[in-house]
């Protein structure tokens, strides 16, 4: 079991890494401080005896949903008007780095 | 037409039809109660009005041939933010998706519009619906109706809102984990939160897309009901949509009335507690037999929920990364990686980072079992034990919210704090089971709501029962 | 590099199929064909990561996916779980992929089965269903431009992705396995994998029980031996890298590059994709599958040997290569000459189209034009090896082979087919051959029976010169 009792500022930075949102020093701090207290609080859990248990990723149970392999196209320009950054029909995006 | 009262769409719709007023003046009277009031309520983000009175226009003339209009028959209704409208803004109370114009509309809104509703505006909510009170919207707080000082409830507190204050007869909302019942409670109007399944995801923007469901706000029960009518139906375009939703046979044990004293936990206020024990007497006297039990997972119920909210808005929020669609940076960043996190740096407000980084977090490699993993399972134990209770309940009632609202800015610095109110809106979230908010405050008191809970696709049975506490309390 | 084991290498293999066959993405009904579109023109909002979007599975895509794992004997999953594979990159829209997992609970399409090659038996670790990401361009140079060009035509295109165990010891081996899954996934015609980055490929290989290096990027067969090959000496050389590297390959100067470090830190965060309901797969689904498989190369390969006596090398190379065995077969229909026709094929066409880059499908040559010109030298009418030449031309400018070539192929005086001939008749008439050595006048009785053996078509003047010069030879 992993100990939970603190998520550290460097810990901080590098989950806003792996997510990409950029974070000043100090929100970081700030930031961590705040999910310390909430990760506190999740590990309430840790009380349930959940051996045995399968997990339940979809409330509810549906079964077989598929559809059939019949085109309809989307009139793509209506998409392509609200790109903000483009060139020609691209979209341009920053350089890989 | 100034003197339309906006608070019955079945009045109005029946208004419409005999003639008695027109859609066009129907759709300005709302318009124009959300100029004089939403100044001080800010229950919208973007306001319709060219639009709306341009369909108002051509409802009434197809009305005047003849043609079908629809069951909504011409209803102003404002929908929540999160919900995509083809042409129309649609925010998420985010800067991230400021300008956004989705290019295709949400079932929900097709349907809508194929009922005759007009659509007057996007209302406002916390940014991508996480918050419990709407501060956390990009666009400043919703303020509540009943007392402008205080919060409307959140998520959807802007759809709760302009139903309470008479701007419009019905509103759409989403609720993940009680953002449709909880402003529903402190605005003192109905809101449903479906199954899970029977009203189509398609459009709607997730937060946490195993959790939520649109579902709809109105003044009355009957208005409740009749706008769910309207929007429920299986969708080809959602796979989590139910095509045959099992039929629910009635017997005996419908109007048996489990009530968990787990929802009368600590931090439920007195006044709240009072209420919601008048809502059940009413049950009581409506034929409906009450029996208190224990439901010891339910205090297990809010970190899981969180836990596995997060997660899902780690994900599902990850697309908002500043290429094709909503904020981009101007200032050229060479490499991507440093686009994408000053994108998403700027775009994001606090909540939603707290939620992202959190639930990147529980979802990583080492801490998925403990976390995520673990509060699966957990809400797999509930679900059974909700099964059970359902085995010999029809209905499980308690208090929707465990205070009354509270001051703008009271609880907005301490997120652990904001996220305790929603300790009663979160298990059904968890176990897909449809939930209604019902008032039971007295007059001139904060609003209070009930929660009613019931089996799988057994919204008849929660407006059957909703209805019988509106009206037992109008009578008293 | 030796296509001896070498047991110190361990390669396992990530193969990337599109399935071509599909009409329509994996998730949305935008067509999936995105070859030759001007770029977004071939986008939905689903596969463009609109917010608020929702994927629906393509049953077809599961039938086609199926048919793969049934063919590489897998253990088909009772149900199957899409997963949510997490990361950020500007050609993925959702900035997570929807794929399937086979740790953490996740239950892909398949797991097990095996490919079996001449002398080895490849074991498949997993077989799942996944969206294919977009496309990005740059202007220019990779290295120069300033910014990268995004086309999401091919966004969400169906991919089946086929994981082995490192079962395979040499580059060469890879490049074998990669063959028989191509024919397999041609005969099953599920994938058309002469489009482009129809068959794409990942590689992972650790030298001497070293840290394992994953190649990315590798564009073909041919690549992936060559970029094995690069990596078995650069490793034996240099040895890896601790922890996992991931490199790419780099076709144009024949090199794996190392990525940078902070790339490597991936943590994908599988987990499960709520949006779509685990998908049941039934027993009367896999029964129809089975139903309707076409025969795979192994079984047409032992059916080559037996019904056309072919050599059990000459059947596999042929079986290996879906148009081939097709042309082989329809040319033999018009004309029953197996071997002679296997071996054109194998040894002329093949080698043709190995020396030119070639796929055999790219191939305009008419059976009916093989079956003529194996009937041509079975009657006498070219020899071997003008049918051969006439083949080859045949199959290089793409024309038909017209019936009046043979005429005048040996009217002009072929002097290849007429020395057959002499050969043949020279043989066969011992005495007549003593007789013109001695008489010179014998010789005219010698070109007449070439003559005649040729249909009357040889040049008299041409045969007897090649008598007269074969007779010096013999005296």
């Amino acid at each position: 079991m992993p100990k939970r009792t603190k998520l550290g500022v460097s810990a901080v930075k590098h989950l806003a890494w792996l997510t990409r949102i950029d974070l000043t020093d100090k929100e970081a701090k700030e930031i961590s401080k705040q999910l310390t207290k909430i990760l506190n609080y999740f590990s309430k859990i840790d009380e349930v005896d959940t051996s045995g248990v399968e997990p339940l990723y979809h409330p509810l149970e549906i079964g077989k949903v598929s559809r059939s392999d019949e085109p309809t196209p989307f009139p793509a320009d209506e998409i392509l008007k609200i790109v903000p950054s483009r060139k020609g029909r691209y979209v341009k995006a920053p350089r890989i780095a | 037409m100034t003197n339309i009262d906006l608070r019955s769409a079945k009045r109005l719709v029946e208004a419409i039809r005999l003639g008695e007023v027109s859609i066009v003046d129907v759709v300005e009277a709302s318009l124009n109660k959300i100029k004089e009031l939403d100044k001080d309520i800010n229950a919208f983000i973007t306001i319709n009005s060219k639009k709306a009175l341009a369909a108002a226009e051509s409802l009434d003339t197809k009305l005047k041939r003849g043609e079908k209009v629809g069951a909504l028959c011409g209803l102003p209704i404002a929908v929540k933010d999160v919900i995509s409208t083809a042409g129309l803004e649609t925010t998420c109370g985010s800067k991230i998706l400021k300008g956004y114009i989705p290019p295709y509309d949400a079932t929900v809104v097709a349907k809508l519009k194929e009922a005759g509703a007009v659509i007057v505006g996007k209302t406002n909510t916390d940014e991508f619906a996480m918050g419990s009170t709407t501060e956390f919207s990009a666009f400043g707080p919703t303020r509540n109706p009943v007392d402008k000082s205080r919060v409307a409830g959140g998520s959807s507190g802007g759809s709760g809102a302009a139903v309470a204050a008479g701007m419009v007869p019905l509103s759409l909302g989403s609720d993940t984990g009680g953002s449709i019942r909880c402003p529903a409670a402190f605005c003192g109007v109905v809101g449903l939160k479906p199954t899970y399944g029977s009203v189509s995801r398609y459009g709607l923007i997730s937060y946490a897309n195993s959790l939520e469901q649109i579902g709809p706000f109105a003044a009355n029960v009957d208005d409740c009901a009749l706008l769910f009518q309207c929007i429920s139906g299986w969708d080809p375009m959602d796979s989590t949509s139910y095509r045959n939703p099992p039929k629910v046979e009635s017997s005996k044990i419908c109007r048996r009335v489990a009530v968990p004293k787990e929802f009368f936990g600590e931090g439920v206020e007195d006044a709240v507690a009072r209420s919601v024990w008048r809502g059940i007497e009413a049950l009581k006297d409506g034929g409906y037999v009450v029996e208190e039990v224990s439901l010891s997972t339910l205090d297990y119920a809010l970190p899981a929920y969180y836990i596995i909210a997060m997660a899902e808005a780690s994900s599902n929020l990850a697309r908002f990364d500043g290429l094709r669609y909503g904020l981009s940076l101007k200032s050229g960043y060479r490499d991507w990686n440093t686009y994408f996190s000053k994108c998403r740096a700027k775009g994001f407000g606090p909540e939603v980072k707290r939620r992202i980084l959190l639930g990147t977090y529980v979802l990583s490699a080492g801490y998925y079992g403990a976390y995520y993993l673990k509060a699966q399972k957990i809400r797999n134990i509930l679900k059974t034990q909700f099964q059970q209770l359902f085995t010999k309940y029809g209905l499980i009632a308690g208090p929707t919210m465990p205070t009354t609202p509270f001051k703008i800015g009271e609880k907005i610095e301490d997120p652990l704090l904001m996220y305790m109110i929603d300790i009663n809106t979160v298990p059904p979230n968890l176990t897909g089971h449809p939930a209604i908010s019902v008032p039971v405050h007295k007059e001139g008191e904060l609003p209070v709501g009930l929660q009613i809970i019931a089996p799988y696709f057994c919204e008849e049975r929660l407006f059957q029962a909703a209805k019988i506490v509106e009206e037992s309390l109008r009578r008293q | 590099m030796d296509a001896k084991e070498d047991l110190d290498v361990k390669i396992g293999l990530e193969v990337h199929c599109h399935l071509t066959s599909l009409k329509t993405k994996l998730f949305c009904r935008c067509p999936a064909d995105y070859y030759n579109k001007e770029p977004n023109t071939n986008i939905c909002p689903v596969c463009m990561g609109l917010p608020g979007s929702l994927p629906v599975l393509n049953e077809q895509a599961v039938k086609h996916a199926l048919a793969i794992a049934l063919a590489l004997g897998s253990r088909v999953s009772q149900k199957m779980v899409f997963y949510r594979k997490n990361y950020f990159y500007p050609d993925l829209p959702k900035n997570f992929q929807i794929s399937q997992y086979d740790k953490v609970g996740g239950l892909p399409l398949a797991t097990g089965g095996q490919i079996r090659l001449k002398d080895k038996v490849v074991r498949i670790r997993r077989i799942q269903l996944e969206e294919d990401p977009a496309k990005i361009v740059y202007e220019g140079s990779i290295s120069t431009s300033p910014y990268a060009l995004v086309d999401y035509n091919r966004s969400g295109v169906a991919l089946v992705e086929i994981v082995t165990e490192p079962d395979l010891t040499t580059p060469k081996q890879a490049r074998q396995f990669l063959q028989k899954l191509r024919a397999i996934l041609e005969h099953l015609g599920v994938c058309n994998c002469d489009l482009e980055a129809a068959l794409r490929c990942d590689a992972n290989i650790s030298v001497r029980g070293g840290y394992r290096v994953e190649i990315k990027n590798i564009g073909s067969f041919k690549d992936v031996e060559k970029a094995l090959s690069f990596e078995v000496t650069r490793q034996k050389m240099l040895g890896a890298k601790r922890g996992m590297e991931t490199r790419h390959w780099d076709d144009v100067r024949g090199v794996t590059i190392s990525l940078r470090v902070k790339e490597e830190e991936q943590d994908y965060r599988y987990f499960p994709e709520a949006d779509l309901p685990p998908y049941i797969i039934t027993e009367d689904l896999i029964a129809e599958t089975l139903a309707a498989m076409p025969e795979l190369p192994d079984a047409r390969r032992d059916r080559f040997i037996k019904q056309y006596n072919l050599p059990h090398q000459a059947a596999e190379i042929l079986t290996s290569h879906k148009s081939l065995a097709d042309l082989f077969e329809k040319s033999i229909e018009k004309y029953r000459s197996p071997l002679r026709i296997a071996n054109w094929l194998i040894s002329d066409i093949l080698g043709y189209l190995n020396r030119k880059d070639l796929d055999p499908s790219t191939l305009k040559i008419a059976p009916e034009d093989i079956a003529a010109l194996a009937r041509a030298v079975d009657e006498g009418l070219i020899n071997e090896q003008t049918g051969r030449n006439l083949l080859l031309k045949a199959a290089t400018t793409g024309k038909r082979i017209e019936q009046k070539i043979f005429a005048e192929v040996s009217k002009i005086g072929d002097e290849a087919t007429i020395k057959a001939l002499v050969d043949r008749v020279f043989k066969e008439n011992e005495k007549a051959v003593k007789d013109a050595l001695k008489n010179e006048k014998a010789i005219n009785y010698l070109i007449g029976l070439v003559m005649k053996a040729s249909g009357g078509k040889t040049d008299p003047h041409i045969t007897r010169s090649v008598i007269v010069a074969k007779l010096k030879q013999l005296s």
